[in-house]
């Protein structure tokens, strides 16, 4: 099985000099010098790659919509934001091999002929940091940055930026803003990034993953990456999981597998002990599987056929023993706490949203909280705020309430949370005692 | 007032962009690589470097989780409280680790040595239960951990 992405990642990574030996920078070579930035594009869309940030937009025919007639700036930028709950993939490759998203951004660049191109890192990814920083160092030394590149005439200066924490940062045009040094509150669209981003001049933004992929895509073609794949995305996918699985990890694996492959044998299935209840299939944003979706296809058609996201393809198990409202409460915390608060359904619904359910897990909620649940799944939802936070944040909620209702009702009926709180044996007087105060 | 090696650092950052303005949060930055935090006087010198009013840039500093507008202790220690972690174990570790601290979330030691601040996922899901201690991951934790952790830091 092959693993493009994988295959060379190291800890500390490759040095230019190895990364080199192992056909490094060969893709910046061959692209640069004998392909036309249109054929770059072309050939990326062929392959129908799917940007892996979470959205899964063609990556070839976002880099089309650039137009390539103006004058002036254009940027691409590299989002390694990952501050989605639940996912760890791009750490993985901003860590064990930089170069290869140097190379993929080198490449991305020239085909949109950007001038400038920057890493959007979070703060917390600090090996990551340092391993960019010397990795983009090293490629200006070898004539792979800078001006007249590889004596082409193409030139691309390339910068770090590290975050100050914010999940509304990874969103794109948000993290246009914060490049810009302002708040990270979302831009109207259209008009879109390609046409006015960064300072107003077009602007490509990509995941790393998406773009760790491109020097592959380069050097061995279209046809290549659709074959790496079962389904028809094409190409291999980082996928993860965590939780209470024997051996939470990471793997790429060919596009397509099964979730039951993915959880029962690269995951090892649950530890001893706990049953499997149910899975954010692709970050914290995205709709509980459960139990009969174990033989879905983990590809973006194959998930959103059974009624959730791809997302980001890492992902986060819920077992028997962990309390589903708990679960979705701390989840709805972290939305909450990280809405730029710029729309107020988003502002005001997701602190409710979070105090129902804290409510409801402390054993003080009443019978009509769960229509209330409900309804903020739709005030929330898709077309009604003013980015994808809010409907991303419904999107646990509103599965969690269709597959783990009684749980939900429990709580409430029995005023107290039947996971965290387990029923002490009560002795039979008690209960005598009890009734006598009844 | 910021020193010189503030101001020339800043300095700097406005050079690599095209509006001041843009240089806000590198502005910023500065500051607490150097002082720690951003008090209201910093904010007033940013705004002067950055022709901008000391509200804007007090509006850019409040929204980003890491520009700390208050004191913070010496070490500062990012507990995740993400879901991963939630499911792993994070109950123990935040009662293990306020006890040994004798603070909540949000809180600085008395000695001015710890401030411990919640974070969303570090990113290490499978490694979970997670924290960070200035620029140190932990992983895997377990509370019976946490103790020798904490003395490594003075
Ligand atoms: C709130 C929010 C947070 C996001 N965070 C990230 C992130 O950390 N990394 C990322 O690549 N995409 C993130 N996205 C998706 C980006 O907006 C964008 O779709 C993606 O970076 C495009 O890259 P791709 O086309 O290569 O997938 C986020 C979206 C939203 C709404
Ligand atoms: S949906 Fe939430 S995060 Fe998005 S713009 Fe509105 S307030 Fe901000
Ligand atoms: S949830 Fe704690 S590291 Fe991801």
């Amino acid at each position: 099985m092959e693993r493009p992405l994988t295959q060379h990642i190291t800890f500390p990574p490759l040095e230019l000099r190895q990364y080199e030996a192992i056909g490094g920078y060969q893709a910046v070579r061959k692209a640069v010098r004998h392909m036309q930035p249109k054929d770059v594009t072309a050939l990326v869309k062929e392959s129908n790659m799917k940007g892996r940030g979470g959205a899964g937009f063609s990556t070839g025919m976002k880099w089309s919509f650039v137009p390539m007639d103006v004058p002036g700036p254009k940027y691409l930028v590299a989002n390694a934001d990952e501050m989605e709950p639940g996912t760890f993939k791009d750490r993985w490759l901003l860590e064990g091999n930089p170069h290869q998203l140097l190379e993929g951004m080198i490449v991305a660049a020239y085909a949109i002929q950007a001038t400038e191109a920057f890493v959007f890192l979070r703060w917390a990814y600090k090996d990551a940091a340092i391993a960019i920083r010397k990795a983009i160092a090293e490629a200006y030394d070898a004539g792979y940055l800078g001006k007249d590149i590889l004596g082409t005439g193409y030139s691309l200066e390339m910068h770090l930026h590290t975050g100050v924490g914010r999940y509304m940062c990874g969103e794109e045009t948000a993290l246009l803003n914060s490049l810009e040094g302002k708040r990270a509150t979302p831009r109207a669209k259209p008009p879109f990034p390609q046409v006015s981003g960064l300072f107003g001049k077009p602007t490509i933004v990509n995941n790393v993953e998406t773009l760790s992929f491109i020097p592959h895509i380069i050097n061995k073609g279209a046809d290549w990456f659709k074959s790496l794949s079962r389904t028809a995305d094409g190409g291999t996918k980082i996928y993860g999981v965590s939780g209470r699985v024997r051996k939470p990890g990471a793997w790429e694996l060919p596009m397509g597998i099964t979730m039951r492959e993915l959880i029962e044998e690269y995951a090892g299935g649950m530890k001893e002990g706990y049953g499997f209840r149910g899975v954010l299939p692709g970050g914290a944003s995205t709709d509980f599987l459960i139990d009969k979706h174990m033989d879905i296809t983990l590809d973006f058609a194959g998930v959103a056929a059974a009624g959730s996201r791809l997302g980001t393809g890492t992902m986060v198990v819920l077992d028997d023993q962990t309390c589903p409202v708990g679960f979705v409460h701390n989840l709805e915390h972290f939305f909450a706490q990280e809405s730029c608060g710029f729309c107020t359904p988003c502002r005001e619904g997701l602190p409710w949203t979070e105090k129902l359910l804290w409510a409801i897990e402390q054993g003080r909620g009443q019978e009509e909280d769960l229509e209330l649940l409900l309804r903020h799944t739709e005030w929330l939802g898709p077309g009604n705020t003013f980015c994808a936070l809010a409907p991303g944040a419904m999107e646990p909620l509103q599965s969690a309430l269709k597959y783990f209702r009684d749980d939900f009702e429990r709580h409430i009926r029995e005023h107290r949370c039947p996971y965290h709180d387990p029923v002490p044996a009560v002795p039979a007087s008690a209960h005598l005692h009890h009734t006598h105060h009844l | 007032m910021l020193s010189m090696t503030e101001k020339e650092k800043i300095e700097e950052e406005i050079r690599l962009v095209p509006i001041k303005k843009a240089a806000c949060i590198e502005a910023l930055k500065i500051v607490q690589a150097h002082r720690r935090w951003v008090s209201d006087e910093s904010i007033r010198d940013v705004a002067d470097i950055l022709d901008m009013s000391p509200e804007e840039v007090d509006s850019v500093a409040t929204f980003y989780n890491l520009i700390f507008r208050q004191p913070v202790g010496r070490h500062i220690i990012l507990l995740c409280d993400s879901i991963s972690c939630y499911v792993m174990g994070l109950k123990g570790i935040h009662e293990e680790l306020t006890g040994l601290l004798g603070i909540q979330y949000g809180q600085t030691t008395a000695d001015g040595r710890f401030t411990l601040l919640p974070n969303p996922c570090l990113g290490t899901c499978d490694h979970a239960p997670a924290l960070m201690v200035d620029n140190d991951l932990y992983r895997d934790l377990h509370p019976a951990a946490l103790a020798d952790i904490l003395d490594k830091y003075t």
